[in-house]
């Protein structure tokens, strides 16, 4: 067997934008419409565009290849093609080994049958034949933890258990390729964690993942390698961490500050040396500096400074600072330029900074702008959680 | 074509379990389980017996016991065919979420709403059996044909399914064109009467393969006469061409479906 398990060369996938004639009533009219004027071909260009350019990558076995990209950057696309759904419109394709995908879990699920039923019709689905499916029912209703709810209707189910479900007959299909796109998310984390370890343990049993996810800590832990695809173009394909930091950074760029009457802008993180930083570490100091513009006495305002982890949205801080400890550039402006100082006392992650202006005495936001900034938290050793809280091991007496 | 054949029976398997959820959502969800396989049949009966009976007092010809037979015998075919395009070709469309998010041969999605009436003919074909031994009909040698004349209907079915299934999830309103179409289809199609009625122009309704396979059935259980050759041989021509030249269709346009479902 072939060391490469999934290959693309050269992916171009073309999509029709808009509303489609997709009735014989509506295509008539159309037809004679577009045979009296003649300019049929014009017209329907126009309505193309590219959802894939010019893709190529590769997976071998035992390697778990993350994509990670805005919405509608052509995830979903990539790995419907990969699975067969879709036929690439230029381009090549090698697939080497049994595939299955969760392009979305219970895809395959009717309503009107019971838990146990929907593993028979869904693991026939994903290509299992019956015999294996009845010697692994046991195995599926266990890992998925629902075995109370296992002879219900499917239609009583919440989507956390749809997932559940869906994700462990997946998980016992024994594939050789697996492809999962953004099913995860709506499990609870404990389930989450779990498929997670189980997807780890397919990596040694040296089968070949794309693992397509928004949870970027998730991506981080599974996959070595990452792609980064966004409208369509893949731009970056190699190591996780640095995919990911250039991920956060290229959101950075389309941050958009105006200045009005009152306004955040300018903001750059940087550490004590003065340098733009996108990566920091546990226990270093950093600076972020920014210039405000406010009409009202800063003596009546306030800072917000917030930090949230990007996996989940934890609200790490949210502090009120007074504004002021800010001196106005001169003395009738009502410009300032500030710096924040704190440490970084955080664990593995991504995160993204928040500020806002508060005005006490009437109550008001004057002014907010939400992630503008991010930072990636590495360690030199291997720690998990969320804060750094120094701990020292030593011995006594 | 080859490689066609190879991809469906990989997939047999999954033809059955989606048969097997067709007809288990069917039964489930009716209050009267299995005579719902009975019911659809016996309506149409019922019509053709009321026409029947008009037709006899008109012409003031009894009405036998062997009418009621020929309109039973012919009538469960008809019921099963009409069933299958209706099932087959909103098929794709109501199962568009496993369309788009799953591969694997779209052929089963006709294949399995064609099997699961089949499976409905089945159970009230016995209930017929039985109600004809009661009525003593009658047995001949020449029911051996029938097996063959049924899988002609099924494979005549299968060549319009895979076309209207196809169509019916490019165009969306094939299905109401379909359903007119199969509410008349039964004035044309020799159900209710005896192609030979219309003496010379009996081969115009032959000509419909259907209603060719219908006679044929009639002549074999009810007539008890062997199937007329010539007429059998056009119905099996037809058949297999449409399904080969449908099949073909339905394979080409195949990777479209995902995208324009
Ligand atoms: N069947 C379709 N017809 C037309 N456009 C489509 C179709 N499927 C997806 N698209 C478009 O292709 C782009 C990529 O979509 P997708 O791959 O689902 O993005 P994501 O990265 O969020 O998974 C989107 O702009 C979407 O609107
Ligand atoms: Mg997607």
């Amino acid at each position: 067997m072939s060391e490469t398990a999934l290959e693309l060369n050269n992916v171009w996938k073309k999509f029709i934008k808009g509303e489609r004639y997709d009735s014989l009533r509506d295509l008539i009219p159309a037809v004679f419409r577009n045979t009296l004027s003649g300019n049929r071909s014009s017209e329907l260009s126009g309505m193309e565009f590219w959802a894939l350019k010019d893709i190529s990558f590769q997976v071998r076995r035992g390697e778990a290849l993350g994509i990670i990209g805005p919405n509608g950057s052509g995830k979903s696309t990539t790995l419907k093609i990969l699975s067969g759904i879709l036929r690439p419109t230029s381009g090549k394709i090698t697939v080497n080994g049994r595939l299955s995908a969760l392009i979305e879990v219970g895809a395959g699920f009717h309503q009107d049958l019971t838990g146990r039923e929907n593993i028979f019709l869904n693991g026939s689905i994903l290509g299992m034949k019956k015999e294996e499916i009845k010697r692994r029912m046991d195995e599926i209703i266990e890992f998925s933890g629902i075995s109370e709810f296992i002879d219900t209707p499917v239609k009583r189910f919440s989507s956390g258990m749809y997932a559940r479900l869906g994700f462990s007959i997946a998980a016992h299909v024994d594939p050789e390729i697996l492809l999962v796109d953004e099913v995860l998310s709506v499990g609870d984390m404990w389930f989450q964690e779990k498929c997670l370890e189980k997807m780890l343990s397919f990596k040694n049993k040296n089968i070949a993942i794309i693992f397509v996810s928004h949870n970027l800590e998730s991506v981080n832990v599974l996959c070595s390698k990452t792609a980064l695809i966004k409208k369509g173009t893949l731009r970056t394909i190699g190591d996780t961490a640095e995919t990911i930091r250039e991920y956060i950074c290229s959101n950075q760029e389309e941050a958009v500050d105006v200045a009005t009457e009152n306004s955040i802008s300018n903001v750059k993180l940087l550490n004590m040396k003065n340098e733009l930083v996108s990566i920091c570490y546990p226990e270093q100091k950093c600076r972020l500096t920014f210039k405000i513009r406010c009409d009202k006495p800063f003596e009546e305002c306030q800072l917000g400074f917030l930090i949230h982890r990007l996996s989940d949205g934890l609200s790490i801080c949210d502090y009120n600072l007074p504004l002021n400890s800010i001196k106005r550039a001169d003395s009738s402006g009502d410009t300032a330029d500030g710096a924040i100082d704190f440490d970084i006392n955080l664990l593995r992650g991504s995160y993204s900074v928040s500020l806002h202006m508060y005005h006490y005495p009437s109550a008001t936001f004057l002014t907010r702008v939400k992630n503008i900034a991010y930072f990636s938290v590495e360690e030199r050793v291997s720690w998990h959680g969320v804060t750094h809280i120094s701990p020292l091991l030593h011995s006594i007496g | 074509m080859k490689e066609m054949v190879n991809e469906l029976i990989h997939y047999r398997e999954l033809l059955y379990i989606l048969t097997w959820r067709d007809i288990k959502i069917r039964y489930k969800q009716s209050v009267m389980g299995f005579m719902w396989a009975v019911f659809m049949p016996m309506l149409i009966v019922a019509a053709g017996i009321i026409m029947k009976l008009a037709f006899s007092f008109i012409s003031g010809k009894p009405f036998n016991v062997m009418d009621l037979a020929s309109i039973s015998v012919k009538a469960l075919p008809w019921s099963f065919f009409i069933g299958s395009i209706r099932f087959s070709t909103i098929c794709l469309t109501a199962n568009s979420n496993l369309v788009s998010k799953i591969y694997f041969p779209r052929e089963i999605f006709p294949l399995a709403a064609i099997l699961a009436n089949l499976f409905d003919f089945v159970i009230a074909s016995s209930a017929l059996a039985v109600i004809l031994a009661v009525g003593n009909i009658g047995i001949s040698l020449n029911i051996l044909w029938l097996p063959i004349l049924l899988f002609l209907l099924v494979v005549l079915t299968a060549g319009i399914a895979f076309v209207l299934s196809c169509a019916n999830l490019f165009f969306r309103d094939v299905k109401y064109i379909v359903e007119v179409v199969l509410t008349f289809a039964i004035f044309f199609t020799p159900v209710f009467y005896e192609a030979s009625l219309f003496g010379k122009w009996s081969s115009l309704l032959l000509a419909n393969p259907v209603g060719a396979i219908l006679e044929q059935i009639n002549n074999v259980v009810v007539l008890h006469q062997p199937p007329d050759l010539f007429w059998l041989s056009y119905a099996a021509t037809f058949s297999f061409c449409l399904f080969i030249a449908s099949w073909f269709v339905f394979h080409r346009s195949e990777f479209l479906f995902a995208e324009r479902i």
